[in-house]
């Protein structure tokens, strides 16, 4: 067998086990009317709902599910990147400068923990409109672990390097570009992978609470308006995919000849 | 050096007094190994000659000029290879060129990746090297920027004997062409008795130096089955404390 059948094939056979029982526990009282509103959808039910949610309905441009797809990636893409557009830098200003480290780093870390959630007043009352408040939503919820990964990975260069260009008479600029950001990008990369996953699990519950479009307000809607669980299963079968496909973009990253050094090889 | 000293105080340990006061001459183009037991402060000297640490006191100078910095003219080698993963074998031998001419560049840095036997390994990222080629880059890049002085710190210590046997070999004869002033940090006794023309003998830590060999007589390439070499070898032995009975 091909190594590539061998990568696929397990996890295939698990998801092939998963819906036969996620079918054989559900279908039994698919024709029971009296709890029809709360029992929970079988597999067949939720890909009817998929098609549900794939239908363009009168008046509007899109299906549902892809344009709350759209709208909740763009966020998270927006407010992420305005993320390692601040927190790039500071970070690695963090990392090289232990002046600059001792000031800023009490604050980053007093404000990491707070959840993403708790911002949520904070931006309805600040932001009148979704894209602001979900994109300020998305950036405070990724600047922070971005800042400590830069500032980590400067932090970690073994000092061999360091000394090494010192000895080359390599300094200034030419040290940060060949040294420096080289020798932290693959952690920087850890984090920026980190941060996004933050991010797209934040903007689900921004536009559950707080935004009148998205993934989250699909699901949402889905619950109070038509109280359909074969929308919610689907939305989030959505979600979960979106997910792995904003992962798979990053990592695409750490295969470039200058940051795969930083992986150590398994298996 | 003249009553290098150095002591290691961080706050709320006690100080460790790591070199106490050594006195050395190295002549121009001379190979001298520092041979000492491990935790005694060789590492130590090296970097203070480098200038990667500060001295606490009496002077290293180089030429009447007392060390300030690192400088070019005055390149380490690493133990721990301290080549750049994130470069290929070309742009680590060229590292230290940046202010020449593409054409020197390319010139220098073709020169040096022949002397060292990585032909066909230019685009090779270090990942894709074993240890000894790994330390062979190490050395074209220390080479390519053509210093009067290589420190080396134990740079073989993490390859097997065999690898070490061959670079070791390899080194000398870099060294009789290039006509470089080398000091060799090692603890390992055959290879001390292999390389330098004299090998300076150190003390436990606080470091003085206990003996300075002179092995000038040893003609290269050494032959490790001769008498002479057998018995400048016990002599060190010797002076280590150690014994040649396992
Ligand atoms: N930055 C430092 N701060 C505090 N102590 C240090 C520092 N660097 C080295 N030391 C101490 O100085 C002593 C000498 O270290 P050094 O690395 O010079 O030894 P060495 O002779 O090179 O040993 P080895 O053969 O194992 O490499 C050690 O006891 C070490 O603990
Ligand atoms: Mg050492």
């Amino acid at each position: 067998m091909s190594s590539r059948w061998k990568k696929v094939i397990a996890p295939v056979a698990v998801a092939a086990v998963l819906v036969a029982l996620w079918h054989l526990l559900t279908y039994g009282a698919a024709n029971e009317p009296a709890i029809a509103k709360t029992r929970f959808p079988t597999p067949w039910e939720v890909v009817l709902g998929f098609k549900h949610l794939l239908t363009t309905r009168p008046g509007e441009k899109a299906p549902q599910l892809v344009s709350s797809t759209v709208a909740s990636v763009f966020r998270v893409m927006a407010g992420f990147n305005l993320a390692m557009l601040l927190g790039i830098p500071l970070g690695l200003l963090m990392g090289w400068y232990a002046g600059t480290y001792r000031a800023l780093n009490p604050l980053v870390q007093l404000l990491r923990p707070i959840s993403p959630i708790a911002w949520i007043p904070i931006a309805i009352l600040m932001f009148k409109n979704d894209e602001p408040r979900s994109i300020f939503l998305i950036f405070v919820s990724t600047i922070f672990p971005i800042t400590t990964a830069a500032a980590a990975a400067v932090q970690n260069i073994p000092q061999v390097y360091i000394r090494s260009a010192a000895n080359f008479g390599c300094d200034g600029w030419s040290l940060f570009k060949k040294v420096v950001l080289p020798a932290s990008l693959p952690q920087i990369l850890t984090g920026l992978r980190l941060a996004l996953g933050v991010g797209w699990i934040v903007i689900v519950a921004a536009e559950m609470i707080a935004v009148r479009s998205g993934l989250g307000r699909l699901i949402q809607d889905a619950r109070d308006a038509t109280g359909r669980l074969d929308l919610i299963v689907a939305t989030m079968i959505t979600i979960g995919a979106i997910g792995i496909g904003l992962d798979a973009l990053v990592r695409r990253l750490e295969n470039v000849d200058q940051i795969k050094w930083g992986y150590a090889k398994r298996g | 050096m003249r009553g290098a000293q150095k002591t290691f105080s961080e706050p709320g340990k006690p100080a460790i007094e790591v070199l106490s006061g050594v006195d050395l001459d190295v002549a121009e183009h001379e190979f001298v190994c520092l041979l000492g037991p491990s935790g005694c402060g060789k590492s130590t000297l090296l970097n203070m000659c480098a200038g990667f640490e500060s001295i606490d006191g009496g002077t290293i100078a180089i030429d009447g000029e007392p060390v300030m910095g690192p400088d070019p003219r005055r390149v380490f080698v690493f133990q721990e290879y301290a080549i750049f993963p994130w470069m290929s074998v070309w742009d680590n031998i060229a590292f230290g060129l940046q202010g020449r001419s593409d054409a020197q560049r390319h010139e220098i840095a073709r020169h040096y990746i022949e002397l060292v036997g990585l032909e066909g390994f230019e685009r090779a990222y270090p990942r894709e090297l074993s240890g000894g080629m790994k330390q062979r880059v190490g050395v074209a890049r220390a080479l390519a920027v053509n210093p009067d002085i290589l420190y080396m710190d134990e740079p073989f210590g993490a390859l097997d004997s065999l690898t070490r046997l061959n670079l070791r070999s390899q080194l000398i004869q870099i060294w009789r062409r290039e006509k470089k002033t080398i000091l060799f940090v090692t603890h390992d006794i055959d290879e001390a008795t292999q390389l330098g023309q004299r090998v300076v003998v150190m003390s436990a830590r606080p470091a003085r130096i206990k003996t300075i060999v002179d092995l000038s007589g040893l003609a290269y390439p050494r032959d490790i089955d001769s008498a002479e070499y057998i018995q400048a070898r016990d002599r060190l032995f010797e002076e280590m404390g150690v014994s040649t009975r396992v």
